[in-house]
């Protein structure tokens, strides 16, 4: 094996996980761009989810099984969440939004710490450890599966935002909340579905990691800190940014991991960070003040 | 005399527990143009609020076709057929034309929707040409277009016009008051907000000046071109 195969293979790496990085990365920006805040309560729901996972794992079904009544079940959640905590609770105040998603981040934290106490749990599926082999490097199955699934979730992302009224709708109210509700859109409904759906990208996101992941009543937090950096880097609000700055991101780390050691991997994402926020600080793909 | 489209009662309302509106009464007459007039700041945007749900009102009553409302969502009184088309036209700069105009239907049925956006190109043909440009790109006249248009796309039975010449240059100020004519010779009871109170006496039905948040000043357009008060206050002479 030759230095640029292990390189190459540092990078294919890096893209695995940075698609997981990015799908995460969008549920945030996508409610960022869309009601103008900051979702403390992301990586508190990506727990939930990989605990919703876990449990269905435990009654048999295969995490890519629960995949997508998963993601049905935590869009009716957020939906609901936005709905009926979030949305009366704030009075139409940013700042309270931004302090109740802090406020249930805590409670979600500490209803799974009830239930579920602070054990590290993993799973054990029969293709866990198994491998693509593309010649020069070996790819376990469970990160490829989970890159090509990010990128699908991504292209119908994109297809309900481009195509659909719904879509339509979603980025009317983003830029001009005042002129959709004067043209008759309901922008608590919109609202919701935007919250809905940066749940459901959590939920496909907690199936994914769940295979090769432990599952912890804060493990969602390590994934929210790196989604919030990505976000970012990406420019806040935007969709292509969070994909293009969650793959980076992946290679990034993968590729500092591999100069520094394993434990230093995040080292390399943070001194980019830095950087970009010198240099461009709208973020890569951000509209200028 | 008919009875009234748009009945608004004894009006209060403003923000955080102040009052900008003094006990606002107007009627708008089916079929009619009725004009709001005054100077920036004296609540006219507040009065338009409140017609479209945006702002609740502390006291009073807005009756629109004989519904009480006052306590609707801005996209039930949509729905209802009172359309506002707001004073900085407030368009989607990042969609086309076509899916800011698609948008002011959102609630309708695609037939119904493609039959409505025939008709407002009819009405504006140039937006045919911008269809699938970015709203945020088109000049200051097409952009009132579109937000005309957009409004037309709810099917109102009243439109609210809210500062529709302002920050056009004085040629478009007169083909927009031009339009608002035809808008309402094809049958669109209009209510039209207004800083420009000459043009828009020329062509109202009813007028009412608007100081500090109370109709000072009612009668027909004729009557209050003649107002010689009105003349000194707002035209320096």
């Amino acid at each position: 094996m030759t230095s640029l195969d292990i390189l190459a293979a540092a990078v294919l790496n890096g893209l695995m996980s940075g698609a997981v990085y990015a799908l995460i990365a969008v549920g945030l920006t996508l409610v960022y761009g869309v009601l103008h805040i900051i979702n403390f309560a992301h990586g508190a729901i990506l727990s939930a989810a990989m605990f919703a996972a876990y449990l269905a794992f435990q009654a048999g079904v295969d995490p890519y099984v629960a995949m997508v009544p998963l993601a049905l079940i935590f869009f009716g959640l957020g939906y609901g969440l936005q709905r009926l905590v979030i949305g009366p609770a704030s009075h139409g105040d940013d700042r309270n939004i931004l302090l109740i998603t802090l406020g249930l981040s805590i409670v979600i934290e500490n209803l799974l710490l009830a239930v579920f106490n602070s054990d590290t749990r993993t799973v054990d599926v029969a293709y866990g450890f198994s491998t693509l082999d593309l010649g020069f490097t070996f790819l376990a199955l469970p990160r490829a599966a989970a890159f090509g699934v990010s990128c699908l979730v991504a292209v119908l992302l994109w297809i309900l935002l481009a195509q659909t009224d719904t879509g339509k709708a979603i980025r009317a109210v983003a830029k001009e909340k005042l002129g959709a509700s004067l043209a008759g859109i309901d922008v608590a409904h919109i609202y919701a579905v935007t919250f809905g759906l940066g749940a459901a990208c959590l939920a496909i996101a907690a199936c994914l990691l769940l295979p090769t992941y432990y599952v912890h009543p804060r493990v969602g937090n390590a994934y929210v800190l790196v989604a919030f950096t990505i976000v970012v880097l990406g420019g806040m609000g935007s969709i292509p940014g969070a994909i293009a700055g969650g793959l980076f991101v992946g290679v990034v780390e993968s590729l500092s991991g591999l100069m520094f050691g394993e434990s230093l991997g995040q080292l390399g994402i943070f001194v980019i960070f830095i950087l970009v926020l010198l240099i461009r600080p709208t973020g890569l793909f951000g509209a200028k003040a | 005399m008919a009875e009234a489209l748009l009945e608004v009662k004894d009006l209060v309302a403003g923000y955080d527990g102040t009052s900008v509106l003094c006990g606002v009464s107007l009627e708008v007459e089916a079929g009619s143009i009725v004009a709001v007039l005054g100077a920036n700041g004296v609540g006219k945007t507040t009065l338009n609020k409140v017609l479209s749900g945006i702002v609740r009102p502390q006291r009073g009553e807005v009756i629109f076709d004989g519904q009480r409302i006052d306590r609707k969502s801005p996209a039930d009184i949509v729905a209802a057929g009172l359309v506002h088309v707001p004073e900085g036209r407030k368009l989607f700069p990042d969609l086309s034309v076509r899916e800011n105009l698609e948008l002011g239907s959102y609630r309708r049925g695609k037939a119904e929707r493609a039959r409505t956006m025939e008709q407002v190109l009819t009405v504006f043909p140039r937006l045919k040409e911008r269809f699938a440009q970015r709203a945020g790109t088109l000049s200051g006249g097409e952009q009132q277009m579109v937000a005309i248009g957009r409004g037309m796309m709810g099917q109102p039975r009243l439109l609210i016009l809210d500062e529709p010449s302002l920050g056009l240059a004085p040629r478009l100020v007169e083909e927009m008051f031009t339009l608002i004519g035809r808008l309402n010779e094809v049958g669109l009871t209009i209510l039209l907000v207004e800083q420009n109170v000459m043009q828009s006496l020329e062509l109202a039905d009813a007028a009412h000046v608007m100081e500090h948040g109370c109709l000072v000043l009612s009668g027909t357009g004729a009557e209050l071109a003649g107002n010689s008060e009105l003349a000194k206050t707002y035209l320096g002479m």
